[in-house]
């Protein structure tokens, strides 16, 4: 599955458009990581734990992306967007959208 | 005692957060400056279409996140500052770290995959949790950066100029 977030796949031409393609996860750091995070909030600098667990659920919504792209028969997906909401308190949604598409 | 120590914590949890917090900041800035140097031969643009005469090989798209929080002195003079309104000093410095190590991070991770160049690059922040209006609670804020990553073909790279990368 190519990804990209151009209009087009670069270096290919897109044959067939099969619509939008989404995929979304919310995920909420378990008690431990709140706590280290919560000491490192007083000094401020980087909340590593939540950087991988963004980055981890990031990559899960992309995951069930292309698999719904894959379902469609597509081999690619263009115009890939991502939003972030924050649902509650310490649970945050991870979504990721695009257009799938046949490239040659 | 017990109360003592009680009104004792906030100045010393206030004074070692500023401390702290501000060697920590001086430090990012260092590294900030090695990773920037390291990751300069990866090319970064904001625009998606490629000029004629610039042949791509092979894309991926390529994703770089960071979480990064205030510490808690200049949660705090923020808060006193956002009474009056004005420009908030303390975190523009935040941002700007945040922005730059995104960016790292994405260039890097074009790196691993084998290419040269990112295209189409964009920026986005946004607010974890919202600090309590008493200053505690988490307050962290998320950018991701993210692009498409490309090989350039052999010989159309000379074109685009020396150095080069996005400026955040």
């Amino acid at each position: 599955m190519l990804i990209s977030n151009t209009q087009e796949i670069p270096g290919k031409t897109v044959v067939e458009f099969f619509g939008v393609v989404s995929g979304s996860t919310v995920r909420a750091k378990h008690i431990g990581r709140d706590i280290a995070a919560g000491l490192k909030n007083v000094v401020g600098g980087e909340l590593r734990g939540y950087t991988e667990l963004l980055a981890e659920a990031r990559g899960e919504a992309i995951r069930r992306m292309s698999y719904q792209a894959e379902e469609m028969g597509a081999n690619a997906i263009v115009n890939v967007r991502f939003a972030t909401s924050s649902v509650a308190q310490g649970a945050a949604e991870l979504f990721a959208y695009g257009t799938a598409v046949r490239v040659e | 005692m017990v109360e003592f120590s009680i009104y004792l914590i906030t100045p010393v949890m206030f004074l070692g957060a500023w401390i702290t917090g501000t060697l920590l900041e001086r430090r990012h800035f260092q590294d900030l400056l090695r990773l920037e140097s390291g990751a300069r031969e990866i090319l970064a643009v904001t625009i998606e279409e490629l000029p004629n005469g610039w042949e791509v090989q092979d894309c991926d798209l390529v994703i770089g996140n960071v979480v990064i929080s205030q510490d808690y002195f200049k949660r705090i003079v923020a808060s006193i500052k956002g009474i009056f309104g004005g420009r908030i000093g303390v975190y523009e410095p935040l941002l700007q770290r945040a922005r730059r190590e995104a960016v790292v991070r994405m260039k890097e991770q074009a790196r691993i995959h084998g290419h040269d160049t990112v295209i189409n690059v964009r920026i986005e922040t946004s607010a974890l949790a919202r600090a309590r209006s008493d200053a505690k609670g988490t307050a962290g804020v998320e950018v991701l950066a993210f692009g498409t990553a490309v090989t350039l073909r052999a010989g159309s790279r000379a074109s685009i100029g020396p150095g080069g990368g996005v400026l955040v």
